[in-house]
């Protein structure tokens, strides 16, 4: 007897949405993207392309742990995406740095290094050099350089082509991706399923839906009883003209694209939803990269901009079920580079309630249920 | 091909600007954009990008970047947002820059 699958639409077609996207296609679900408008906050737009688990988690071993599996299935999810859309994301994970130039700054990190270790236990990999040790190892870091940290599972993609490969796959496993459809309003449907409300008048059903929109989740999170509020981190960052030599180094501030640019970054300021860059910061971020790698100074900036990141209340992702409305699920997080490869695979497995089912119940939003009342 | 006659000049003064282009001494109206003096020149490519496929001056007002060449050690130089001087030593730009230890000029 033919039994129709249960249609999932996940509204947000950005990293997230559409990493859970290809993780229920490959389980078998029909799948339907909603992506909104061109101008909304769009986080995989602005990105960094890091792979990172360095310091994450430190003080919340669920996400430690969950930030070295996704490290680890990396290289696998990089191939599987080539292999469906045909496009190379450039991964690059032979290691990452986190360098310092203000020794109490260095002293606190290798600290936070120290409590990641002992949720990571034998995965955990990382080594601290001072100025002198990084001088001698790798020519052209500045002297006022105090020291680095470095972790081996570090890495990086091209992000652009990373978002790219993503939709491309979802299409090649028969997910439906629709562009332009802003959902504004969720209604719950008296005999179970969701209707939801486009901005452009349509309504469209669906039996589950995922709510992978980022900052764009406020209100239809409130529609589904969801109580996570995310809030806009601004991140601004410089693109330098390309460069025919390799950087010698990939950094959480300082990265190299594959096609030659160097990318600046790393800033951190609430701004609310306005997303400019700022004169300032730009400064900084270049004074910043010379100060690190003193070569870099007459290379040139040829564009520049700012970012929103997408921060839950403790920067953790979430990961809920709704209890009152079954079938509704958020996801988000800030990190949805790094994340992906999970999110592609077991977050499927915790969607569909298949067994092996991941735990994920410190992810739940339940843990901001006492600062939420209060 | 004379590439020169597509293109109206300023009104000429007269007076010449000598530079080099690639080491080759070379002589242009005082006045004009190093891209112009270029296309006046040969009108030939004048950069090659990463893939190494030919490029030469295109919107002549800053925007395209197909006009970089190397302007007295400066890599990555817009010819058409740059005036020619006396004694410029030009040179096309094959493929990426390098970095060059962060010297200044």
């Amino acid at each position: 007897m033919y039994q129709r699958t249960p249609e999932i639409t996940i509204i947000g077609g950005g990293l997230v949405g559409l990493s859970v996207a290809l993780g229920l296609l490959k389980a078998g679900q029909r799948v339907c993207v909603l992506d909104g408008a061109d101008n909304d906050a769009r986080a995989s737009q602005g990105n960094f392309g890091l792979i990172w688990g360095q310091g994450k988690g430190w003080d919340f071993a669920p996400y430690a742990n969950w930030t070295m599996d996704a490290l680890a299935a990396w290289p696998a999810f990089a191939k599987q995406l080539q292999d469906l859309s045909g496009i190379d994301v450039a991964l690059d994970q032979s290691g990452g740095y986190e360098f310092f130039t203000d020794p109490t700054e260095f002293d606190a990190f290798e600290a936070e290094l120290a409590q990641q270790a002992t949720h990571l236990g034998n995965r955990a990999r990382y080594e601290m050099l001072n100025g002198e040790e990084l001088r001698s190892q790798m020519k052209g870091i500045g002297p006022d350089v105090v020291g680095a940290s470095f972790s081996p599972c570090d890495g990086h993609v091209n992000p652009l082509r990373f978002l790219r490969a993503l939709r491309c796959s979802v299409q090649a496993m028969g997910g439906h991706v629709t562009l332009g459809a802003t959902v504004s309003a969720i209604r719950l449907q008296p005999n179970g399923g969701f209707a939801l409300a486009l901005a452009n008048g349509e309504t469209l059903q669906t039996e589950q839906v995922v709510l992978c929109a980022g900052l764009g989740a406020a209100t239809l999170a409130r529609d589904l009883g969801f109580i996570t509020q995310v809030r806009p981190q601004l991140g601004e960052l410089l693109i330098t003209e390309k460069l025919g030599d390799r950087l010698p180094f990939l950094s959480s501030t300082i990265r190299q694209v594959d096609e030659g640019g160097v990318q600046i970054g790393g800033t951190k300021a609430n701004a609310g939803l306005d997303d400019r860059e700022t004169l300032p910061i730009m400064s900084k971020l270049a004074r910043h990269a010379v100060t690190v790698f003193p070569a870099l100074a007459d290379v040139r900036v040829v564009r520049a901009w700012g970012a929103l990141r997408v921060m839950s209340p403790d920067g953790y992702p979430v990961y809920a079920k709704s209890s009152l409305h079954p079938g509704a699920f958020l996801v988000t997080c800030h990190s949805g580079v790094t994340l992906a490869p999970l999110h592609a695979s077991a977050l499927a497995d915790w969607i569909m309630n298949t067994s092996p089912t991941p735990d994920l119940e410190a992810f739940d939003e339940c843990r901001f249920a006492l600062s939420h009342a209060a | 091909m004379n590439v020169a006659s597509r293109f109206r000049t300023l009104p000429e003064t007269g007076d010449c600007v000598q530079f080099t282009l690639d080491g080759v001494p070379a002589t242009a109206p005082a006045g004009v954009t190093v891209a112009a003096a270029l296309l006046a020149h040969s009108g030939a490519w004048t950069r090659q990008t990463a893939q190494g496929a030919p490029r030469t001056a295109y919107c002549m007002m800053g925007v395209c970047f197909d006009c970089l060449v190397e302007v007295d050690g400066t890599p990555n130089t817009q010819a058409c947002m740059t005036l020619l001087r006396e004694g410029m030593t030009v040179r096309r730009q094959t493929g990426l820059r390098e970095l060059n230890g962060g010297q200044r000029d």
